[in-house]
């Protein structure tokens, strides 16, 4: 049966790859590269746009994300342009979101009000740390200082702001995560996205973590009391957990992530994005070339950067769902998990229910506040293994 | 035309493991240019996968090679390459039995080992001559004159006489031949005597059927004649004859003295004997030789399907292997923890591997195996004696009289610096010293041990404490009755049967604390806590508790890429296949076996 992807919004990704430095803990696709011709990026995500557009006509456009990288970094102009051509090519929704992710220093608070004018309605700022050691642990261009004025100024220049924390960093007791969460909530507004640091392979942390120079992670105790703190702050402060690792005062959530968790449809371009386009039955999973350099070859050969556009089976469209939708709090719809040809496992469910992992209400199947912290070894258990 | 019996000689290559019997072998048949050249391969006669993968001879393998000696007469030689390792000493000894005399090669750069006296014993039981080899002496490392003195001391065989060789570069390899013609004895036989042949081995061919491996003894077997097996009675039409060169070569007949085979449409290994008398169904023989003592398996253990759904394709691959391999046993054996398998017996721990491996890639059937396990012999109160294969199926404790256990007595070659690590691991493992001599600067000390003390990791801790100076070999001496008990281990309050083992009364706690320790690292956390537990009877002897996971999540989800979340997914779903769900609990497959391994 069809599906309609719509119900779960249509949104645009862009990816901008550059960043100032790069980050020791950070594996997204992001480059350090000083000599970045803007004018040539920004004809190039135009086109890319036009190229999708005619395979999407008539949708609605309901959220745009700048992600990076450090999209904060991007001329005002391209940001502007690029707004502009998505507005013309598709329906804007009257309440389009359109988000920035930035980074918090000085330079680039300069020229969130000209981001503004260009469009941007949300901004979520990589604060990352209200400590200063740790700022610099985490090999971050700004201190805090710095990044408390780039907060005051987003919170001048648009309505929506969120910020981001990494905790359970090196030697974070729970006494100081405290104090620095409560400090963040006091400074926060609608939306805080908490992370817990995550060692990724690849990374320079994963290769000091690997000769044993990275001391003082938390083990798995102090993690769960960290997550447990962050929790009951979040809570007390009216901070909802709607996600994972994303709190927001209810009716204010990042509307473009929702889009993601709740198995809609969003267009990714620029290097290395990823998108999900359903056409009738056919559900889409688009990639983008990954390295600037040649996606901005092929978008200019060929009219589009992207890499591969392959039809999912619907197994995995299924499992998806399945995986993305219980980050939420909402969690999913067993009738539409099992409409897209997915199910979970009967008798596991059994047992994750009797665990007190999971719960289901109709044919809403939700974690619980214990599973939340244990969703991938769910994920493993409820996800049916084929023979 | 049969040959002469004083142009034959017959004899086989026996040595310790690697020592190169089979490379001589090669030497051998080219030197005789029995193979061109270009069709030499090394270790030729080691024709099975298995055994060209992992450098080993597992099966016994004859050749009929011509050589034409100094005295100018063409002699026929059949030698039989037999496997060095003490699994397969049944083989040896049984190709002894239709020989007359032995190569012993012994390495020259590391003397005699624990199966160079082992084969000796055996040589000397059959009552061979036996013509010392001494090999390798391209290596530098080789001191032949040490070791001519180490055979003479510790043998009691003359070996001033000893072949210096090098069956790698070809160096002695003609006087050895020559060795072979003038020290080693005609085999004896009387053509005009109703036919009178051993059945030496017998293995499956997929175009032949049955083929036979015989040493005639009297008379004479021609192609077309019928056959009867004294053992059973069978009659059989022998529709081939023929020899090894090595590959099969048809002739007309085979007299005294000589080795060949013959088809005759059988279709199972199962409905021939190996040791049995072979004679024509007219005028035959009533006299059967002496005959084999049958092989025994020794150690048990129980194979299952990973995929419980290949238990049917399992039963085929065992039965086909079974065709082959009459020395391996199986019975179909049911588990509450692995669903259903096979229970197993093998001649030794190597025999269980090669097995394992072969079901495993020659039918492609992931397999799980249990810790292996002998048979004890359970007296019931009732006076009854049963043989125990499967500590699970060990009987109340109130209705059992006594138990008793299998007992070998081992040989180790050890040098002496390691020779109190030696000491200490057969102490360890309940053995009890029979002998300590010295041989320059090597002990041989004989222990009289149980049988479940060494099966499992015994080799591979005696490899260990002694750098893999040590060699080691074993002969069953029989049952003793032992204050032997059944422990089970409980996972979350479950008994799980595949885990339960026999052991020593005195050792239970050390034993049961060691494996919940073990299964303790080997179970995975789950998302409560696990209680493992070792038990006699209904009292636990060890506990551990496994804790609960309690974090396992992905915190960031980054730009709706679902790629990276779904090979997570992906390889957690693959880790759990490997995996049987035991009650709410998981357990690696590895663990049944891994759980076992001890350190001391
Ligand atoms: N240098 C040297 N190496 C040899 C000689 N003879 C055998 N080898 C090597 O020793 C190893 C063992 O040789 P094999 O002929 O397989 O020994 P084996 O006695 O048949 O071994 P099993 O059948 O497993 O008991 C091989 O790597 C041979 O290449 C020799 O004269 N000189
Ligand atoms: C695309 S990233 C960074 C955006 C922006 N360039 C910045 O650095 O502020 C989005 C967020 O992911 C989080 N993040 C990145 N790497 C992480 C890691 N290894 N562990 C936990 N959180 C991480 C950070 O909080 C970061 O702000
Ligand atoms: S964390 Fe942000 S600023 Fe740092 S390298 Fe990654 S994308 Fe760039
Ligand atoms: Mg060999």
């Amino acid at each position: 049966m069809t599906e309609n992807w719509q119900e779960a919004g249509f949104g645009l990704y862009v990816h901008w790859p550059f960043c100032a430095a790069k980050c020791p803990y950070c594996d997204f696709n992001s480059h350090v590269s000083d000599r970045v011709d803007h004018a040539r990026w920004a004809t190039a995500l135009q086109r890319d746009l036009r190229y999708w557009a005619e395979r999407t006509p008539g949708r609605r456009l309901s959220t745009i994300f700048f992600g990076g990288g450090t999209p904060s970094m991007m001329a005002p102009e391209t940001l502007a342009a690029v707004i502009e051509a998505a507005r013309g090519l598709w329906t804007p929704a009257n309440d389009l979101e359109v988000t920035m992710e930035a980074n918090p220093t000085s330079v680039e608070a300069d020229r969130f009000a000209a981001f503004a004018d260009a469009g941007v309605n949300r901004l979520s700022l990589g604060l990352q740390a209200l400590d200063d050691g740790a700022l610099r642990r985490l090999g971050r261009q700004h201190d805090v200082r710095e990044g408390l004025a780039a907060l005051e100024v987003s919170k001048s220049v648009v309505d929506r702001v969120s910020f981001d924390l990494i905790y359970a960093r090196q030697d974070q007791t729970a006494k100081a995560w405290e104090t620095e969460l409560r400090q963040a909530l006091d400074l926060a507004g609608e939306h805080l996205s908490l992370y817990q640091l995550t060692i990724e392979p690849g990374t320079v942390f994963a290769r000091r973590a690997a000769v044993g120079k990275l001391r003082g992670l938390p083990d798995e105790d102090r993690a769960v009391d960290l997550w447990n703190i962050t929790q009951d702050l979040c809570a007390a402060a009216g901070l909802t957990r709607y996600e994972t690792s994303n709190h927001a005062r209810p009716g204010t959530e990042a509307r473009h992530n929702l889009i993601y968790w709740r198995g809609g449809d969003w267009l990714g371009v620029g290097p290395g994005a990823h998108g999900r386009l359903s056409f009738g039955t056919a559900r889409l999973a688009t990639v983008a070339h990954r390295a600037p350099g040649t996606w901005l070859d092929r978008n200019e050969t060929t009219g589009s950067g992207t890499e591969s556009e392959d039809a999912l089976p619907p197994a995995e469209v299924a499992e998806e769902y399945l995986l993305m939708g219980l980050r939420t709090r909402d969690g999913i719809d067993l009738g539409r998990l099992r409409r897209l040809g997915g199910d979970v496992d009967a008798s596991s469910l059994g047992r994750m229910v009797e665990l007190g992992m999971v719960s289901t209400s109709g044919d809403r199947l939700r974690t619980t506040e214990a599973g939340a912290l244990l969703l991938d070894a769910i994920l493993a258990e409820l996800s049916p293994i084929e023979p | 035309m049969t040959t002469d019996l004083s142009r034959i000689r017959n004899f086989s290559i026996v040595a310790h493991i690697d020592h190169g019997k089979s490379t001589l072998a090669d030497r051998l048949i080219q030197e005789t240019e029995t193979v061109a050249l270009r069709d030499m391969k090394e270790q030729m006669l080691d024709a099975m996968d298995i055994e060209r993968e992992r450098g080993i001879t597992i099966k016994a393998n004859t050749v009929r090679i011509d050589y034409k000696a100094e005295d100018g007469n063409t002699y026929v030689l059949n030698l039989i390459d037999t496997p060095g390792h003490v699994d397969f000493a049944y083989e040896v000894s049984r190709s002894m039995r239709a020989v007359e005399g032995s190569l012993l090669v012994v390495d020259s750069t590391q003397g005699v080992e624990a199966q160079t006296l082992a084969n000796v014993y055996q040589a000397i039981d059959a009552d061979h001559e036996i013509v010392p080899v001494l090999n390798k002496i391209d290596l530098p490392a080789s001191e032949p004159d040490r070791v001519k003195e180490q055979i003479e001391d510790v043998i009691g065989i003359d070996a001033a006489d000893a072949l210096l060789v090098s069956a790698k570069t070809g160096q002695g390899i003609r006087e050895t031949l020559q060795a072979v013609v003038d020290h080693l004895p005609a085999p004896k036989g009387d053509i005009d005597a109703p036919l009178k042949a051993m059945l030496v081995d017998s293995w499956y061919d997929s175009y032949l059927g049955v083929i036979v491996l015989v040493r005639i003894v009297d008379g004479k077997l021609r192609k077309g004649d019928r056959v009867r097996f004294l053992s059973n009675g069978t009659v059989h039409h022998v529709d081939r004859i023929g020899v090894f060169r090595p590959p099969m070569t048809e002739i007309d007949e085979l007299g005294p003295g000589e080795i060949g085979f013959l088809t005759a449409s059988i279709k199972q290994v199962r409905d021939t004997r190996v040791g049995d008398t072979i004679t024509h169904e007219k005028k035959g023989t009533d006299q059967a030789l002496p005959g084999f003592k049958p092989s025994v398996p020794v150690v048990f253990c129980g194979l299952f399907p990973v995929d419980s759904a290949q238990f049917e394709d399992m039963r085929d691959a065992i039965d086909k292997l079974a065709l082959n391999d009459a020395s391996f046993s199986y019975e179909v054996e049911s588990s509450a923890a692995l669903g259903f398998g096979f229970r197993c017996g093998f001649l030794g721990l190597l025999h269980l591997e090669v097995i394992r491996d072969r079901i495993e890639r020659e039918y492609d059937i992931d397999l799980i195996t249990t810790a292996p396990s002998v048979v004890y012999h359970i007296h019931t109160k009732d006076g009854e004696m049963q043989e125990l294969h499967n500590p699970a199926d060990m009987p109340d404790l109130t209705l059992v009289d006594h138990v008793e256990e299998p007992r070998i007595k081992a040989t180790i070659l050890v040098p002496d610096d390691y020779l109190g690590d030696v000491l200490k691991l057969c102490q360890d493992r309940r053995g009890i010293q029979l002998d300590l001599t010295y041989a320059g600067p090597r002990a041989m000390v004989v222990y009289d041990l149980p049988l479940n003390e060494v099966v499992f990791d015994f080799y591979d801790r005696l490899k260990s404490v002694t750098k893999g100076y040590a060699s080691f070999d074993y002969q069953m001496i029989g049952y003793r009755e032992d204050n032997l008990v059944k422990m089970s281990v409980l996972v979350n309050e479950e008994p799980v049967d595949a885990l339960s083992m026999m052991v020593h009364r005195d050792r239970a706690e050390t034993r049961g604390r060691a494996m919940v320790e073990k299964l303790k690292e080997l179970i995975p956390r789950h998302m409560f806590k696990i209680p493992i537990q070792a038990a006699i009877g209904g009292k636990v002897i060890a506990r551990e508790t496994l804790s609960a996971m309690r974090k396992d999540v992905t915190a960031k989800c980054y730009g709706g890429d679902a790629t990276r979340k779904k090979k997570l997914l992906e390889k957690q779903k693959a880790g759990k296949k490997k995996m049987r769900q035991f009650g709410k609990v998981e357990i690696p497959q590895s663990a049944f076996i891994n759980a076992l391994k001890m350190d001391g």
